[in-house]
């Protein structure tokens, strides 16, 4: 879809320097106009990590370098960033300007690469595509410009037991951070060695550089990152299992889990399958003793909760959250919006997906990147009982018209602060309980 | 004085117009004298995210209550706007909003196709969409770096849509590339502003000031109300309606000169309304000239004196024990121009030592020509002179390396991102968004109470020193601030 969009809920390709700012001492290097770091900052929010934001250096786009061309001045700009900032890695992103004038940014930065630096070049105008896609640009260019120079040292497939993990795309879900640690734990839990390449669990570029050495890669998924794992597989020959939305709570998480084990033993890990079998069931126990308290709550608490919710999110969240909330919350999934501007050819899978998650009833689901409009639908709408809308900060007002309650978990969103809080696992699903009704019974005053 | 020229689509922008700069390191005393006899700008060989025209022109239409803002770019040129739609919100009791609604911000969502084939086709239907959507009184048109580069002709394209939809659609030529002084960007959607909406006086009234101001609590009404007049605050949580007749108005005043400069002339020179050019009122030297200058103004001479002389009464002794209290203590400063200099006559008027500042660009002087609304002028007269005086760009690294050599007891921020580098560094630093909560008297014991409350609560400043990362390197942190900047040690 291309056409004029209201409330965008994810910015453009340069977007994607935030993962770059995600990787430990890394460096975005932009090549732009002077707002379009600004533009990213504002759009995520605290969101500068080491030298992101107003750090990260920028060639500042004038009149000069559009007419003449910039890249005397990002050769300026790289050479004193070496001088100025201390960093592992440098990403250099171009922008809208600079993908229009047409400077050569890959020639100058393999110059720099000649001389030994670490450093990466990828064209991220905004105008290419979206920053899901441009994630795995992003990614793609370190590991063709800067991962494969160690390639020597490290033997493709090497470890049995180690994965990288392609999951939440950093500051685009808000839980990222929690999200790959959670990850990281439940999978080392049945016996993974798991690279999550990005946030303060990941190795930083030393992980990076031993992204050939694993096994097999597994890609959390419903369609952004496809890319970087059909890369690998490419590249290094690792095969990877795609598991299709976010896995919160108990029954998705145990089958996120399981579908990994089966093809880890499938790709000859080495998994004592009677520990992982007893982590997982330690794992459901802990969660279910919290759901049988709840119980009595959910069912008898009479002054008013949510029976039904429309979400507005990316499609892994949509899924995942649907799923859980009817199964496990016993909230029903209404009219679902996915928001992310998924390519049309990924869409079919996603509601075959979707629909897997009951036989008796239809969840409603509408692709629609214009969220304005996702919200005209839901104006419209009315169910029986109290609603819930879960979404990002532009829905808190949508949820105030009609009446329901709101959960923010969706960028952007100036309403909640999110430091390393996770929505995946078995104990995200929790989480995910107490802010719904946090939220719920916050309006009893 | 500048010339202002409404016949012309865009703004012309603050390097040409004002002859404005955005690097310089000195001091204060010299930036002045050198603002009289014309000033260099100088390049940098190193520099950081800036920020553009684009989101200050942005901020001065999406808070217009009844009004829609369409960005002609790619999704990227819009992402910050959902800040604005927060601070409509959130800040829409301060001036009696009382059913905030929801803002109506799109984008053009250029592709790459557009790129080659031009956007103007889609800004067409757009506009028109987005008329039959939220049926506004006005369309705001923002253009950004790919719209202009390839050449969509946007003003066309707004004035078709405005004969056929019988609304104004105003074009605001806000490339970020276009101009090195971001503040052009509040130029440009005031020129649009001056253009399309505003209509020639029908008749003078007495009883309304302009003031241009961003989304600050509402002082006006009070001070005003002595003079038997209210205020008609330009832009933010104005309407269509409230903009098009501020040409009646008796005067326009400005809460920050860096920002309504253009406005503030351009009512003047092209609607009559004159401006006061009494720098804003900040500093107790600085106040007593502006309420007489209102006063004399609105003709109310007497009315001016009296209110000086009762809040005076009030006040000054409240001030001086305040006074007493920050005694030999230090401080730096960083933000917009305007603004910036306001802080510096407040830290003049309270006795702390200023220690150095810096300020994003310099404004030699404002689109009025006038000397009186030189703030930094009247501040250095005031309260004298100030060393170290960098003119930075928002460029970080140079405050950084500032603040390491200088360590002042107290940083004063006006712009996100900035006090962080206070804080890592172990100083207390405060950010008051609000412009108008240290104006005036009042303004002044309000403000020098948080001051001393933040230099005073520094544990937790002292605890994130002792763990904060730095990503700069000891070298850079040993040189002079201004190494990159043209002539400094570094190219």
């Amino acid at each position: 879809m291309s056409g004029i969009i209201e409330q965008e809920r994810y910015t453009c390709a340069i977007g994607a320097l935030q993962s770059v700012v995600a990787i430990p001492k890394a460096v975005p290097v932009l090549h732009s106009g002077p707002g379009c770091g600004n533009m990213i900052q504002g759009f995520f929010e605290r969101s500068t990590g080491y030298a992101g934001g107003s750090t990260s250096p920028c060639t500042n786009f004038s009149e000069q370098e559009v007419v003449f061309g910039g890249i005397q001045r990002l050769r300026q700009i790289i050479t004193n960033t070496y001088k100025v900032l201390d960093t592992d890695l440098q990403v250099v992103l171009t922008g809208c300007t600079a993908g229009i004038v047409g400077d050569d940014v890959g020639s100058l930065v393999a110059e720099f690469r000649a001389e030994g630096r670490p450093i990466v070049a990828v064209e991220t105008p905004g105008f290419k595509c979206n920053n899901f896609e441009s994630h795995s640009l992003v990614v793609n260019a370190i590991i063709d410009q800067y991962v494969s120079l160690f390639d020597g040292e490290n033997p493709v497939r090497s470890e049995k037991n180690t994965v990288n993990l392609l999951a939440s795309l950093p500051y685009q879900d808000p839980f990222w951070k929690g999200n790959l640690g959670e990850y990281q734990r439940l999978l080392e839990g049945v016996g993974l060695k798991v690279q999550v390449l990005f946030g303060p669990k990941s190795g930083g570029v030393n992980e990076w550089q031993r992204i050939p050495r694993a096994n097999f890669n597994i890609l959390v998924a419903p369609w952004h990152g496809q890319p970087i794992a059909e890369h690998l597989e490419e590249r290094y020959g690792q095969p990877y299992t795609q598991f299709p939305h976010i896995p919160v709570g108990a029954n998705e998480t145990e089958r996120f889990l399981r579908q990994v084990l089966t093809f880890a033993a499938e790709r000859h890990a080495e998994i004592d399958e009677a520990a992982a079998a007893e982590f997982i069931r330690r794992e459901r126990e802990a969660y279910y003793e919290e759901i049988d308290n709840l119980a009595t709550f959910l069912l008898e608490f009479r002054y008013g909760l949510p029976n039904h919710v429309h979400i507005l999110h990316d499609a892994g969240y949509v899924v995942g959250l649907s799923k859980f909330l009817l199964h496990e919350v016993g909230i029903v999934p209404k009219e679902q919006f996915i928001v992310d501007n998924t390519p049309e050819k990924f869409q079919e899978q996603i509601r075959a997906e979707l629909k897997t998650t009951s036989d008796k009833r239809d969840i409603p689901l509408i692709f629609e990147p214009d969220a304005g409009r996702t919200q005209e639908i839901i104006r419209g709408l009315s169910h029986g009982g109290r609603g819930l809308i879960i979404g990002s900060g532009w829905d808190k007002e949508l949820a105030r018209e009609k009446n329901y309650d709101f959960l923010s978990a969706a960028a952007p969103s100036p309403y909640r602060l999110v430091l390393t809080t996770h929505y995946v696992g078995f104990s995200g699903g929790l989480r995910v309980i107490e802010d719904i009704y946090d939220a719920v019974l916050a309006t009893y005053r | 004085m500048s010339h202002i020229n409404l016949q012309i689509p865009d703004v012309s922008i603050r390097e040409i117009r004002l002859n404005s700069i955005t690097g310089f390191q000195g001091s204060a005393t010299e930036l002045v004298k050198g603002s009289r006899c014309g000033l260099k700008d100088k390049n940098r060989f190193f520099s950081q995210c800036l920020g553009c025209s684009v989101t200050q022109a942005a901020c001065m239409v999406i808070l217009v209550q009844d009004a829609a803002v369409i960005s002609h770019g790619p999704v990227g040129c819009s992402s910050c706007f959902h800040e604005f739609a927060f601070t409509y919100r959130v800040n829409s009791p301060l001036r009696r909003v009382e059913q905030p609604t929801q803002r109506k911000i799109f984008s053009t969502n250029l592709q790459e196709t557009d790129t080659v084939f031009g956007g103007s086709q889609k800004l067409a239907a757009g506009i028109r969409e987005v008329y039959e959507r939220t049926h506004p009184n006005a369309i705001f048109v923002l253009t950004t770096c790919a719209a202009g580069i390839i050449g969509d002709d946007v003003e066309s394209v707004c004035n078709e849509a405005e004969e056929e939809l019988q609304i104004p659609v105003v074009a605001i030529f806000c490339e970020g590339f276009r101009s090195k002084v971001w503040t052009t960007g509040f130029d440009a959607s005031y020129h649009g502003i001056a253009r399309k909406l505003i209509k020639p006086a029908r008749a003078r009234r007495t009883d309304v000031i302009n003031v241009i101001n961003f989304w600050g609590s509402d002082i006006f009404s009070e001070w005003f109300a002595a003079f038997g007049a209210k205020p008609n605050y330009i832009t933010p949580y104005s309407t269509v309606e409230s903009l098009t007749w501020s040409s009646e108005a008796a005067a326009t005043v400005q809460a920050c000169p860096t920002l309504g400069s253009y406005l503030g002339a351009a009512l003047e020179q092209e609607f009559g309304v004159p401006e006061i050019k009494a720098a804003p009122p900040y500093g107790v030297a600085q106040t007593d000239r502006w309420f007489r200058a209102l006063g004399e103004i609105l003709h109310q001479e007497k009315q001016a004196e009296e209110l000086i002389a009762a809040k005076k009464a009030d006040y000054l002794p409240k001030i001086a024990a305040l006074r007493e209290k920050l005694k030999g203590k230090t401080a730096y400063v960083t933000a917009g121009a305007g603004h910036g200099h306001a802080l510096l006559s407040i830290l003049g008027e309270l006795g702390l030592e200023v220690k150095g500042a810096a300020l994003f660009h310099h404004d030699p002087l404002y689109d009025n020509g006038s000397e009186e609304s030189d703030m930094l002028a009247q501040s250095v007269k005031d309260y004298g002179d100030v060393p170290n005086f960098n003119i930075c760009n928002k460029q970080e690294f140079e405050l950084v390396n500032t603040l390491h050599r200088l360590r002042p007891d107290l940083l004063l921020a006006r712009h996100g991102g900035m006090t962080l580098w206070g804080s890592k560094l172990g100083i207390p630093s405060l950010l008051i968004g609000d412009e108008h909560f240290s104006m005036g008297y009042e303004g002044l014991l309000s403000y020098g109470e948080r001051i001393l409350e933040t230099i005073e609560n520094d544990e937790f400043v002292k605890n994130l020193e002792k763990h904060a990362v730095n990503p700069y390197t000891k070298w850079w942190l040993s040189q002079e601030p201004d190494t990159f900047l043209d002539g400094g040690a570094c190219k």
